[in-house]
C-alpha cells in the first residue's frame, strides 16, 4: 500500500473495485449479495476475477437470505483504531452464511440496526447463534453489514 | 533436496530492549557484522542476501556499510513472520547450487519504539481488510482471538492451555540473560488476571514489542568445517501456503484450521531423513499463544484438536515430549519477526542454549503459522 494515504481518524471504510462493487452496491440495497461461478454456479467469497473449482471468468451475482449463524467472536480492547478505542469493549461476530456456511462475514451483534457495536453484552453472545444482516448506512456511498438476533 | 549441503556457522544478534537509540540499519549492519565474526568469514567474502520483503534496510546498503564484494544472489521473501525461515532457505539453496559461496540472513525492526503497524490505517481500504476494519476487527491479535474462540469451542481447549505456552516461554527466559524478560517471572495467577487484548486473548498471549536485529552466516558443508564453530546443517526447509490460500487465515472461507503451515511441514517432512517422533526440542513462532497449538497439529507432534493437550505434564520443558522456545521467544525474549527462534536452534546444535536440552541433536525451527510461512529442520 502507498504511504502517501491519508490516515484516518474516522471510521476505515471500504474501496469498491470492478471484482468486488455488487457485494457493497447490494448492501447499499438492503441485501447480502454473493458471488457465484457464471459456469458452476459455486459461490465464492472475497470477489475475485477466476472461478477456483472450474477457471471460468464468468460471474453471477446472487441475492441471499441474509441468513448465519455465529462461527466465532471476540472483544477487542484499546489499544485500537483511535476512532474504535472509546466505543471498546465491543463485540466482532464471524457469521457463517445460511447458503454456504463455508463462506463467513466478519461483523457486529447489534441490538438494533441503527444500535451501536457495544450494545449487546458480549457475555450473552453464544457459537451457533442464529443472526440476520441489518444494513447501516455509513456515508453516501458505504452501507456495512450487521447483525442482529433472529428467533 | 537441500539435505545437509549447508550449514549456518555464525549467529549474532544486538542486545533486545523495547528502545534502542540504533537505527534499523545500524542494528542491521550491527547484527550482521557480530555473526561474520562469530563464523569467522571477512565481510568481503559475502556474495548473498536474503531479508523479509517487510524490511526497511535495503541490501544495497547493508552491502555499502559492510564493504561486500560483488553479490551474486540476493532475495526477499514475503508475508512478514512467515518469511523467517525462508530467508535461511532461499540461501541454503543458492549456497547447496553453487550460486553463492558466502550468505546471510538478517532481520532489523523497530518494534517497540517504533509505530504500531496497526495503530493507523488508510482513510479507504482496498485490500482484504475492506472486509474486516470497518467493524473493528483491526490487529493481528484480533484476528487469532476469532481463531482462538473457534478453537475452544471445537476441541474444549481453554485459557490454562494457552497458559501453558506462555509460562514455558517465560520459564524459558528467565533462564536467558539476553532476554526482555529476564528476570521477571511470570505466574499462572497473573496469566488469568491479565488485561484483556482480544478476548479470549490476554495481554500474555501476545508477543512482545521489541527493537532489536539478528543474522546468521551460511556456507556450504565443506566450508563449514573449517569454520570457529561445530556446523549446524540445514538438513531440510519448506514454504508452505495451504489450500484454501487467503492473505491472512482462512476465517473467509474452507477450513481455518488447515492454515499455511500444514504445507510447510508436508514439504519439510518429505525432505528429511527424521520424523516428528525423533524431534525432542523446537523453536515455534509464537507471536501468539494459539498459533503454538495449531502447530503442534500442523507439524504432525498431535492430532487434529490435540494441540492443547500436548501442552499438559511438563511436555515442553526441557527434557520433556517437545522442550519448546528454548530462548523465550516472542513471547519472553523479544519479537523480531520470529528469527530469534532460527538463531536459538543454532545454539541448541552447538550445545550452548541457556536451556540446553540434553543430547538434542536435531531441532525443528518454524514460522508463522497463519500466513504464508517456512520452517527448517537443523542438525548438529
Ligand atoms: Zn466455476
Amino acid at each position: 500500500m502507498a504511504g502517501d494515504e491519508k490516515m484516518i481518524a474516522s471510521w476505515p471504510l471500504p474501496t469498491t473495485n470492478d471484482h468486488d462493487a455488487p457485494f457493497w452496491q447490494g448492501a447499499r440495497r438492503g441485501v447480502v449479495v454473493m458471488e457465484a461461478c457464471g459456469s458452476c454456479g459455486k459461490l465464492r467469497f472475497p470477489p475475485r476475477p477466476m472461478c477456483p473449482s472450474c477457471h471460468s471468468r464468468q460471474q453471477q451475482w446472487r441475492e441471499l437470505s441474509g441468513r448465519g449463524r455465529i462461527w466465532s467472536f471476540i472483544v477487542p480492547h484499546p489499544p485500537l483504531f483511535p476512532v474504535f478505542n472509546p466505543l471498546a469493549p465491543y463485540n466482532v461476530i464471524v457469521v457463517e452464511l445460511e447458503e454456504e456456511p463455508a463462506i463467513r462475514l466478519v461483523g457486529n451483534l447489534v441490538s438494533e440496526p441503527a444500535g451501536p457495536i457495544n450494545g449487546v453484552s458480549a457475555e450473552t453472545i453464544r457459537i451457533g447463534e442464529p443472526v440476520q444482516a441489518v444494513f447501516v448506512p455509513v456515508t453516501d456511498d458505504v452501507t456495512l453489514i450487521r447483525w442482529i438476533r433472529r428467533r | 533436496m537441500i539435505k545437509d549441503k549447508a550449514a549456518i556457522v555464525g549467529i549474532a544478534e544486538t542486545a533486545f530492549a523495547r528502545r534502542l537509540e540504533a537505527s534499523e540499519c545500524e542494528l542491521a549492519s550491527m547484527a550482521i557484522l557480530a555473526a561474520l565474526e562469530d563464523a569467522g568469514i571477512a565481510p568481503s567474502e559475502v556474495d548473498a542476501l536474503s531479508s523479509y520483503t517487510m524490511e526497511r534496510t535495503e541490501e544495497i546498503e547493508i552491502a555499502g556499510n559492510l564493504g561486500f564484494g560483488d553479490i551474486r544472489f540476493f532475495s526477499q521473501v514475503g508475508y512478514g513472520g512467515g518469511a523467517g525461515c525462508g530467508t535461511v532457505l532461499h540461501l541454503a539453496m543458492a549456497v547447496a547450487s553453487g550460486q553463492a559461496e558466502v550468505a546471510v540472513a538478517w532481520r532489523s525492526r523497530k518494534r517497540g519504539s517504533g509505530p504500531r503497524v496497526w495503530a493507523t490505517s488508510a482513510e479507504r481500504l482496498y485490500d482484504g481488510y475492506k472486509y474486516t476494519r470497518p467493524y473493528g476487527l483491526v490487529r493481528p491479535a484480533d484476528e487469532l482471538a476469532v481463531l482462538t474462540r473457534r478453537y475452544m469451542h471445537e476441541f474444549g481447549a481453554t485459557r490454562e492451555h494457552l497458559a501453558n505456552v506462555a509460562l514455558t516461554c517465560r520459564r524459558m527466559a528467565n533462564n536467558n540473560p539476553r532476554a526482555a524478560m529476564y528476570p521477571k517471572p511470570l505466574t499462572r495467577e497473573q496469566y488469568m488476571a491479565a488485561r484483556w487484548i482480544a478476548e479470549p486473548l490476554c495481554l500474555y498471549d501476545n508477543c512482545l514489542e521489541t527493537d532489536g536485529a539478528l543474522a546468521c552466516v551460511i556456507v556450504s558443508a565443506e566450508r563449514a568445517r573449517d569454520c570457529r564453530h561445530r556446523p549446524v546443517y540445514i538438513h531440510a526447509g519448506a514454504q508452505g501456503i495451504s489450500a484454501p490460500h487467503p492473505g491472512f487465515m482462512n476465517d473467509y472461507c474452507g477450513t481455518p484450521f488447515r492454515t499455511p503451515s500444514y504445507a510447510a511441514a508436508k514439504a519439510l517432512w518429505r525432505g528429511s531423513d527424521f520424523k516428528p517422533d525423533d524431534i525432542k526440542v523446537a523453536q515455534i513462532y509464537d507471536a501468539f499463544t494459539t498459533m503454538v497449538l495449531l502447530s503442534f497439529e500442523a507439524y504432525g507432534f498431535c492430532g487434529r484438536g490435540e494441540g492443547a493437550a500436548f501442552t499438559e505434564n511438563g511436555a515442553l520443558d526441557p527434557g520433556g515430549r517437545l522442550a519448546l522456545n528454548t530462548s523465550g521467544g516472542s513471547l519472553s525474549e523479544a519479537y523480531v519477526h520470529g528469527f530469534n527462534l532460527i538463531n536459538e536452534g543454532v545454539r541448541q546444535m552447538r550445545g550452548s542454549s541457556a536451556n540446553q536440552v540434553p543430547g538434542a541433536d536435531v531441532c525443528l525451527v518454524t514460522s508463522c503459522d497463519d500466513v504464508p510461512t517456512s520452517a527448517l529442520i537443523l542438525r548438529n
